[in-house]
């Protein structure tokens, strides 16, 4: 098993959710996030410009059996890329276990 | 009949005495939108305090101080009618204020005018004024400098002598206002974070600009009560005029600080048009029953261009006024009432001479009476917070109290 932790723009979450429901990815968890980096948003406010580093963007966690890892990456990597800077991370961490709560069933079979 | 007049004048006072207490909604409104969250608890409990202390005052002295009946041709200066309010023999009747409201109409209609002045400061010391030192300030501005200068004019004293006009307050209210922000930001200093190292003003973005947006929506539709009230009767030509000019000159200069500050700053700033509508409000205040609406519109434009460059010249001064205070009162009410000189009915230069001179003697009065009492607060209840009440908000420092309580957008 593992976690695909992915930070994508927020303007591309419907797409990438689509795309997963493709390769039959239906369970993940996601939130909106504020973070720092390398892109930069122009704003003017009463005449002052200023420039904020504050970058909103949706974080998916989706936790997935092995045979499913790669085609998650490629899903999120084929939709949620637009070429610019700021197109966001992918991170793919080992899982020890997972657990259904409502029947106590686990390792893959608690997954889908 | 002339009960019937007398019915008909008192209902559109009392409708328009209702829409100026409107108008300090408006003002919170606008407030709290063009500042941070975490100081939203302490702005409307200011404005709280200034409506609800400020109409107190007005009742126990405010209004014979502003209205003490000089005698013609005495020049008054100051002169006290006593404390309380008392209806005069008749007072109720045709025979008083030629049957244009009855005496206790005319003290509710001023005294809903009498709090804005402080409620114009409130504004502009926002998130960094201590709560007691500002209402030690509201007490003494409202209580003694809006009346001693109002009764000038208004109340028939030296000014009025002299032939200035001011229809409904761009001297009287706005600028009295607004000199008292000035000077007031002036002895407070900057909010943290508010200039750079070198000097350079950084944005610091009021946190609800829907409310900001409501609060500018209510101030002109209270303006109907403040300009049309003005009139002091239902008089059909004057008030109708009054609200045509009052509305155009909100128009103009919405319309023109919204495009001016584009082109200066090649944004489309929401907050310029805000404050583009208000200074044309307070522009027109002067003269909205002299001015045809070529006139009404005129003015707007140009109070439009003149609150842009405000703001931008307020940051230049290393002044900190959030919400434009000072633009929008002291220097479109300034505008407001040279221009009853310039143009309209009563244009011409010895006019333009006596508007000035009014501006002049106001102005010297109220910013000295504010130094002194600020000079008072500084030396009683202090005048600003620390640093750190001011880092974390005066909601928490000064009232322990959350404006969102379990609804938090952002921090900071």
């Amino acid at each position: 098993m593992k976690k695909i932790e992915a930070i994508i723009r927020k303007s591309k979450f419907d797409d990438v959710k689509k795309a997963l429901h493709n390769v039959e990815v239906n369970f993940f968890s996601y939130w909106d996030v504020t973070g720092v980096g390398n892109e930069k948003e122009g704003h003017v406010y009463r005449g002052i410009s200023y420039s904020t580093s504050e970058i909103q963007r949706r974080y998916l966690s989706i936790v997935v059996s092995e045979p499913f890892v790669e085609k998650t990456i490629n899903a999120i990597l084929a939709t949620a890329a637009t070429d610019k800077v700021g197109d966001g991370k992918i991170f793919i961490l080992p899982v020890e276990e997972a657990y259904r709560i409502r029947t106590g069933e686990k390792g893959n079979e608690s997954l889908n | 009949m002339e009960i019937t007049i007398l019915t008909v004048n008192n209902v559109w006072m009392m409708v328009c005495t209702a829409l100026v207490f409107f108008m300090h909604l408006g003002f919170s409104f606008l407030e709290i939108g063009l500042t941070r969250q975490k100081n939203t608890i302490n702005i409307l409990f200011k404005n709280f305090f200034v409506i609800t202390v400020g109409l107190l005052l007005y009742c126990i002295g405010g209004f014979n101080l502003m209205y003490p009946g000089f005698e013609d041709g005495d020049m008054g200066i100051l002169k006290f009618a006593g404390f309380g309010i008392t209806a005069p023999e008749g007072g109720m009747g045709f025979g008083y204020a030629d049957g244009g409201y009855t005496w206790w109409t005319d003290f509710l209609f001023q005294g809903m005018f009498a709090a804005t002045a402080a409620t114009i400061v409130s504004g502009a010391v926002a998130e960094r004024i201590k709560l007691s030192g500002f209402m030690l300030f509201a007490v003494l501005y409202v209580g003694l400098i809006y009346p001693i200068v109002g009764a000038w004019k208004w109340g028939g004293g030296f000014l009025d002598a002299w032939g200035f006009y001011d229809f409904a307050g761009s001297t009287l209210v706005h600028s009295v206002g607004g000199w008292g922000a000035l000077i007031t930001i002036y002895l407070l200093g900057a909010r943290i974070g508010k200039f750079d190292r070198d000097g350079k003003p950084k944005a610091l973005p009021g946190h609800n600009l829907p409310i900001a947006s409501a609060g500018v929506f209510i101030l002109w539709l209270g303006w109907f009560g403040f300009n049309g009230g003005s009139v002091l009767s239902a008089d059909p030509e004057l008030t109708s005029l009054t609200l045509v000019t009052t509305s155009l000159a909100a128009a103009a200069g919405g319309v023109t600080a919204a495009f001016f500050s584009n082109i200066l700053y090649k944004n489309f700033d929401l907050t310029m048009f805000m404050n583009g509508v208000l200074g044309g409000l307070v522009g027109i205040t002067a003269g909205a029953d002299q001015m045809s609406p070529t006139d009404a519109i005129l003015i707007g434009l140009i109070a439009g261009v003149i609150v842009v460059l405000g703001i931008a010249l307020i940051d230049k001064l290393k002044l900190d006024d959030p919400v434009g205070a000072v633009a929008v009162h002291l220097i479109c009410g300034i505008w407001g009432t040279l221009a009853v000189g310039i143009f309209g009915a009563m244009a011409g230069f010895d006019q333009f001479l006596v508007q000035l001179i009014g501006v002049g003697i106001v102005g010297a009065f109220c910013v000295v009476t504010s130094f002194i009492i600020l000079m008072i607060v500084k030396s009683t209840t202090g005048l600003r917070v620390d640093k750190e009440e001011e880092i974390n908000g005066l909601d928490l420092s000064e009232h322990g109290m959350d404006a969102y309580a379990d609804f938090r957008i952002n921090e900071g």
